[in-house]
């Protein structure tokens, strides 16, 4: 009952949204609200301002004015499998990485003292703004018989990103036992390894799951934003700047890939929510949000 | 044992700041291995002949800093006016929809899907359509990116903080039968600052990285993505590193900045 | 603020009059009686405690005369007016186990925050905090802060709060079950000299059998499920609640009537442990 009404609102929430957008679409002015010469409201012309039915239906129609070209919709889908493909494959990477990290700096007081600080550091100045400069790497490097190609770039900005979160959620998970349970494995006897099993990498779940969500969503920035400044077609990223070029007379077209980018960030969420799901028996003990 | 838990758990999910307790170890090590880093990658840079498009040594990069520094700098403050109008507006709406999200439960629930929408998607995706609706020859669609960004931590956050009243001090309002003003005055934003704070540490960050990142799917130059995109095109990676240096340091300033500002406030906070 | 209250028409108007009050908790699955007809009377000036264990509904009681809570039938009133009336009027001042100071006001901050929510002028608040500091000697911790100070501190200062705007009536919700029992005698002590001092009237919910006859006039003994007032023990023979010192504790009247209490609320554990359903 509360469930249904909690999907309800919800639901009249994204209408109430799309209402706001479609009014002022209607009634706000042509050149938008302007103060203190910088526009603060968009402009409402058809060429500016598409109304929300107009996405929705564009989605349905053909991508371009080629014969067999494909609907939008199936081009976005296509797009959307492209990046969530290489965000997933990226994420991977910098989950290993992230955990492989944690565990040593849990280990090592002194690994964890001369790399955390960076780590926090990294998180907090934009590094990802070296991804147009990794553009060259694609079609100069090759390690070993390895082809290094522009979505090898991709990916492994999309890692990078996304092992900052798992290293330091996770590290603070192996961290949180209790002092009187690590005291209760000592009087048992046992050993680094048998109480990394049994008492640190449980109690790390509740701190891992929020570090993984938060790193599926930085890998999906990070493929996205990727895609775009090392030119790599395929992917939502490049749609969404090449739908916006060339919808000069047709807006509604541009809106179709983010639809799709809104698809991929859900899907990611959605998975991590599965994973925290299978792993509920752990989450009982007391973690941030 | 239960207590234990609920202690435990009341001391995580308290706002926190990143700072633990300082010593020697904790102060050298980092830098010891900060200055390794940087010298293994001069060494092997300059020993193994790397070209500079797959990364450049150190030095050509602190030669570029030094030789455009006031390109740099313009840079910076391009981009970093960007991030500093789009955070405090993305703030002040935050906050605004919080409180009105924990005063009315419906506004509430409204907000979930679209919350929820915004937190997982790459904002700056809108960046593009932002253009055509505002006009690619102004900042306002990079604002409108870095706003959004911050919307969610700081609305986020500042609901947790708005609902961690305890019921003792509802009570106690209750008991000195004061108005809705009084409380939220006396009790509600006194317990919510420092979950705001919190908020607005994240959302500095975000604030800056949103900025730049806009301005590679379009948009007027002058900012430091786009002078990053625009060295590399010209294949003068030195210099495009040097705006990264740059955008390395305007993230830490932004960063430095709230964490200052929240330090301040949050003394006797912690009973 | 409260009428004057001379020992003449003392008995008029008493403190707190409970007239057949039942607070039954609705949940989705079933009721909870935590309060069955109720009836209870504290006169001006007069210490009363109530005890009994866990879930038979002493707080729940205290809630409904601070107007925390509304009872589902019966009426409580506070110096013979309603409830709300008398909270809205501030005729009460209250108490409850945890401190519940606000972390980010000082010490003489928290104790004048009712004044200040009153409207009461910054020279009149500084000089009442400056006095009740006084009496619950922490005067040089006014300007700390509550994490600077130890549980007991804590609770003193949630006492001066309680009596800052001078109420004929306080209300504490075991506001020493959090203390050690060095620190608890302690408060004990302290707070008959403020009742005396005062002459304010006290509703006092508690666990311990000790503290409630060393503070009360009378005790009120209630058993769980559904909540009901067991007996009254009167604790006269131990002389005013207002003039108790440490001797009492050792005196023969004190044993006797802890001995009382403990019989009521041992006597009835048939009834005590029964579950209640929805009638």
């Amino acid at each position: 009952m509360t469930r249904l009404r909690g999907i309800g609102l919800g639901l009249v929430g994204v209408l109430a949204l799309a209402g706001v957008w479609d009014l002022y679409k209607s009634f706000g002015p042509a050149d938008g609200v302007t103060v203190a010469s910088t526009r603060v409201l968009p402009r409402t012309t058809d060429l500016a301002m598409p109304h929300t039915w107009q996405m929705l239906q564009r989605l349905t129609e053909p991508v371009t004015s080629a014969r067999d070209a494909p609907s939008a919709f199936s081009a976005v889908l296509d797009a959307s499998r492209f990046t969530l493909g290489i965000a997933t494959r990226g994420w991977l990477i910098g989950v290993v990485v992230g955990l492989l990290l944690a565990l040593l700096m849990s280990r090592f007081r002194l690994a964890e003292q001369s790399l955390l600080p960076w780590v926090v550091l990294s998180q907090t100045v934009p590094l990802i703004a070296i991804a147009p400069l990794v553009r060259r790497w694609g079609a100069a490097l090759s390690v070993g018989g390895f082809e290094w190609t522009s979505a090898t770039s991709v990916m492994v900005i999309a890692a990078y990103l996304a092992f900052f979160p798992v290293a330091v959620g996770a590290l603070r998970g192996l961290k949180s036992p209790a002092a009187t349970h690590l005291d209760l494995m000592s009087a048992y006897g046992v050993g680094w390894w048998r109480s990394l099993l049994t008492l640190r990498v449980p109690s790390s779940v509740p701190f891992l799951l929020p570090a993984l969500r938060l790193s599926a969503a930085s890998a999906v920035i990070g493929t996205v934003v990727a895609e775009v400044s090392i030119s790599l077609r395929g992917g939502i990223g490049r749609q969404v700047v090449e739908f916006a070029q060339s919808a000069g007379g047709d807006p509604s077209k541009a809106w179709a890939p983010i639809f799709g980018a809104v698809g991929v960030g859900l899907v990611a969420a959605g998975f991590v929510g599965l994973i925290g799901l299978a792993l509920k028996p752990f989450r009982l003990s007391g973690a941030p949000l | 044992m239960t207590d234990l838990l609920t202690r435990q758990a009341a001391r995580d999910t308290r706002a926190r700041l990143p700072i633990t307790h300082a010593g020697v170890t904790t102060m050298v090590a980092p830098i010891v291995f900060g200055v390794v880093v940087l010298g293994l990658w001069q060494v092997v840079v300059v020993a193994f002949d790397i070209e500079p498009y797959v990364i450049p040594a150190p030095s050509d990069i602190w030669r570029e800093v030094t030789a455009n520094q006031a390109n740099v700098l313009s840079a910076m403050g391009v981009t970093g006016r960007n991030a500093l109008i789009g955070l405090l507006a993305g703030a002040v709406v935050g906050v605004a929809a919080a409180v009105l999200s924990s005063a009315v439960r419906v506004v509430d629930q409204m907000a979930v899907p679209v919350v929820a929408a915004l937190s997982v998607v790459p904002i700056v995706a809108l960046a593009p359509v932002l253009y055509t609706l505002f006009g690619a020859a102004v900042n306002t669609s990079r604002i409108l990116v870095a706003a959004v960004s911050v919307l969610i931590p700081v609305y986020l956050n500042t609901l947790r903080g708005l609902r961690q009243v305890t019921a003792v001090h509802r009570d106690l309002m209750t008991a000195y039968a004061a108005g809705p003003l009084q409380v939220v005055r006396s009790v509600t934003l006194p317990t919510a600052t420092p979950y705001v704070f919190t908020g607005l540490r994240i959302a500095s960050s975000l604030a800056v990285i949103s900025a730049l990142i806009a301005e590679y799917f379009g948009g007027p130059i002058g900012g430091l993505g786009k002078s990053i995109t625009s060295a590399a095109a010209s294949s003068n990676y030195p210099l495009a590193y040097a705006y990264v240096v740059g955008a390395i340091v305007l993230g830490l300033a932004f960063y430095v900045v709230t964490l200052l500002v929240e330090l301040s406030f949050s003394r006797h906070r912690s009973s | 603020m409260s009428t004057s209250v001379t020992p003449a028409v003392r008995d008029a108007v008493s403190a707190i009059q409970v007239t057949g009050v039942d607070r039954v908790f609705t949940s989705r699955k079933d009721q909870v009686v935590a309060l069955d007809t109720v009836d209870l009377t504290v006169a001006a000036g007069e210490f009363v405690s109530l005890i009994g264990p866990s879930g038979c509904g002493k707080s729940t009681l205290l809630r409904l005369v601070a107007d925390l809570d509304t009872p589902t039938a019966g009426d409580v009133q506070v110096f013979g007016k309603p409830a709300r009336q008398a909270r809205l009027d501030q005729d009460y001042g209250i108490a409850f186990q945890q401190a519940g100071l606000l972390p980010w006001r000082t010490v003489a901050g928290n104790i004048e925050l009712p004044l200040k929510l009153h409207g009461v002028g910054s020279d009149e608040r500084r000089a009442r905090s400056a006095e009740l500091l006084e009496l619950v000697g922490l005067s040089e911790f006014a300007k700390s802060h509550p994490d600077q100070l130890s549980g007991g501190m804590q609770q003193r200062v949630a006492i001066a709060r309680a009596l800052a705007e001078r109420p004929k009536l306080l209300l504490m919700d075991e506001p020493f079950g959090a203390l050690d029992e060095i620190t608890r005698e302690r408060m004990q002590l302290e707070l008959v000299n403020i009742c005396a001092e005062t002459g304010a009237a006290v509703l006092f919910v508690t666990h311990s059998i000790p503290e409630a006859v060393f503070l009360s006039d009378r005790v009120v003994v209630m058993s769980p499920r559904p909540g009901r007032i067991v007996d009254i023990v009167d604790a006269g023979s131990l002389g005013r609640s207002q003039e108790r010192t440490d001797e009492d504790r050792d005196a023969e009247a004190f044993f006797h009537i802890v001995a009382r209490v403990r019989e009521h609320l041992h006597g009835v554990p048939a009834s005590g442990t029964r579950a209640m359903k929805a009638r």
